[in-house]
């Protein structure tokens, strides 16, 4: 009965962990088209602004939860400014150029604060359940992801920015004729994706010691899974990521972490072999 | 681009310039740079020149070519171990990474994936197989006399030996010519698989898939072995890496080394044979120097010049020179090839 419990959290955990690593992609790849491949160093550096700013004697959430997300999205606007907008319609030259920006910030971040591993301490303190120990901060990703999917739900659903973003993404020469300039829109929206990406970083920074490769961490898992989900935004998100989730946990709760990796990248492959378009390609068709 | 290599009969001509140039870079290189760093700059220049093929000429963008080098490097030293004899490793090296390959692209093209889903499953496997080898140090991992080691890699195998003589090594100076000699002979074996009607159909592929489909030739089984042919070259260079650094170590499959090869693509020219053989000794050799001063950190610069080239220079360095000789120095042999048309082809590209 704990035992199941604890692996139902631990699934929980995964899958919204891996919500939250690719959130900012998604966002960017789904309405833009762009494979944002420095997205883990944009979370690298989500982490280090917490740090810092905690270090400076910020409360840890607001670190957290306001400051590394601007910080992250300032950066990102600078980023689309001088290197992504000249690139726009070509997918393969923004996965390189982001790749270059990727290895950029992680040579700044080795300058700036060293090769050596900096971290804080979770929050939250554990607990326990029966005879098992529970990471009580795993609670607190589970909420912060399951509060980004709805969030992001809601304002692309029902407000006036979201239903201006969602016709530049389907028709940016409809959107630039009714007034609407996609520039803008796409400018607004890198910045979103990059803050989303800074504050998965930030959130997920007190579990992990934060090194300036960390990035290489994130990078692949997101990928896979926007990629696997395919071309609607939420459903795509959250299809894919319960599916990587689940497989990945299974498998390291039945043998051992490494091949709970391996399972979920394994997945991925046979997932992708199987339905090309992702798996919002084939099911849920026309949802966000 | 592909109009270097569409007149016919040049190839004994290509054959002696090829010949010419190796024997003038082998004679005057060691001049300027040891001959122990030329070599890696040779095997960095052959791997290059593995993805310059299938990238460049047939479309197909492999964010994991490091895999097949990993993979050929692996494959050398447990061979080498076991066997205590270079001969047969370095043929297993050059076989293994191709029939991986083939198996990974019959997967990838008869399910008929294009750019991003290729770029997640190359890069997917290629991780894989960083996790995996990563895992392996415990005593159980073991293949035949050699273990696998984990992140701690095989150091202490066999290295190339005067085919069967294991006592007799060739190693130093003898070992940089050998490798000069087996890079300019992949060069030359390129250059003829470019002018057969193989690679031309390649570059139709490129071009564009449906067309060439149409026209009745089997896409999905010639992406196959083009992938596979150009897996079999970077297996080779892992081989030649491993003979080189005397241990192998997972850091050969690391996404790293797949963006580093990337880069040397980008940078020296796509669509050339040179460009990338060019971009790969080039930019290691600025690694080098700049692995000396330790102002700019290293990764900082790298990135750097990716960027800077996808935006302003997007076909790279060497197609961007032939230009520039050709409007200078054959003014008249420019109206063979219109200038808008190639610029056409490559945004076409780049667009997959």
């Amino acid at each position: 009965m704990d035992l199941s419990f604890v692996i139902l959290v631990e699934m929980l955990y995964a899958v919204s962990s891996l919500i939250l690593i690719s959130a900012g992609l998604a966002v960017v790849f789904g309405m833009m088209k762009v494979i944002n491949l420095a997205h883990g160093e944009f979370m690298m550096m989500g982490g280090y602004a917490t740090i810092t700013a905690v270090n400076l004697g910020v409360n840890i959430f607001v670190a957290m939860l306001v400051i590394a997300p601007i910080t992250v999205g300032l950066i990102g606007l600078i980023v689309e400014r001088l290197v992504i907008r000249h690139l726009y319609g070509r997918l393969v030259d923004t996965m390189l150029a982001t790749w270059g920006l990727s290895l950029f910030f992680i040579g700044l971040a080795t300058m700036i604060f060293g090769n050596t591993t900096t971290g804080i301490s979770t929050p939250i303190p554990g607990f326990a359940i029966g005879n098992f120990q529970i990471n009580g901060y795993n609670f607190f990703i589970i909420v912060v992801s399951a509060l980004l999917l709805v969030g992001m739900l809601a304002v692309l659903k029902s407000t006036r920015a979201g239903l201006i973003a969602r016709g530049a993404m389907q028709r940016p020469d409809m959107a630039a004729a009714l007034g609407y300039s996609p520039n803008r829109i796409y400018m607004a929206t890198f910045f979103c994706g990059s803050a989303l990406s800074g504050l998965a970083g930030a959130v997920l920074a007190p579990l992990v010691g934060l090194v300036p490769t960390s990035g290489g961490a994130y990078i692949a898992k997101a990928f896979i899974t926007v990629i696997a989900g395919g071309p609607s935004l939420i459903a795509g998100l959250f299809s894919s990521a319960g599916l990587f989730g689940v497989v990945s946990q299974v498998f390291t709760f039945a043998i051992s972490p490494v091949i709970g990796e391996v399972a979920l990248l394994v997945a991925a492959v046979i997932l992708l072999r199987l339905l090309p378009q992702g798996i919002t390609g084939k099911f849920f068709k026309g949802k966000l | 681009m592909p109009g270097q290599v569409h007149n016919p009969g040049g190839l004994q001509k290509d054959l002696m310039a090829t010949v010419i140039v190796t024997g003038l870079l082998v004679w005057l290189m060691p001049m300027l740079i040891s001959t122990y760093t030329l070599t890696v700059l040779i095997i960095y220049g052959m791997l290059g020149l593995s993805l310059g093929l299938i990238w460049g000429f047939g479309g197909i963008l492999c964010f994991g070519q490091a895999a097949f080098f990993g993979l050929g490097a692996y494959s050398y030293a447990i061979a080498a171990i076991n066997f205590g004899e270079s001969t047969l490793p370095m043929i297993l090296a050059v076989l293994v990474p191709a029939l991986v390959a083939a198996l990974l692209g019959a997967l990838m093209f008869y399910g008929r994936l294009t750019d991003v889903y290729l770029g997640v499953i190359t890069l997917v496997v290629t991780l894989i197989l960083f996790k995996f080898v990563n895992s392996t140090a415990g005593p159980q991992y073991v293949i035949g006399k050699a273990r696998l080691g984990g992140f701690n890699g095989i150091p202490g195998f066999q290295t190339l030996n005067v085919p069967g003589r294991p006592e007799a090594y060739i190693w130093g100076d003898a070992y940089f010519y050998v490798c000069a000699v087996l890079l300019a002979l992949v060069f030359v074996l390129v250059t003829a698989l470019l002018r057969s009607s193989f690679g031309r159909v390649a570059v139709g592929i490129r071009e564009n898939e449906t067309r060439m489909s149409l026209m009745g030739y089997d896409v999905r089984a010639r992406k196959t072995i083009l992938f596979a042919i150009g897996a079999a070259i970077a297996g080779l260079a892992g081989a030649l890496f491993a003979n080189w650094g005397e241990i192998v170590t997972p850091s050969l499959f690391s996404l790293g080394q797949s963006a580093e090869i990337i880069i040397w693509c980008i940078v020296g020219g796509l669509g050339t044979r040179l460009g990338p053989i060019l971009g790969a000794a080039g930019l290691a050799y600025l690694k080098f120097l700049l692995g000396q001063q330790s102002l700019v950190d290293n990764t900082l610069i790298t990135g750097l010049i990716l960027v800077l080239f996808v935006l302003f220079l997007p076909r790279g360095i060497v197609p961007a020179v032939s230009d520039l000789w050709q409007s200078r120095i054959g003014r008249g042999r420019r109206s063979r090839r219109p200038q808008t048309r190639r610029g056409a082809i490559s945004r076409e590209r780049f667009n997959g």
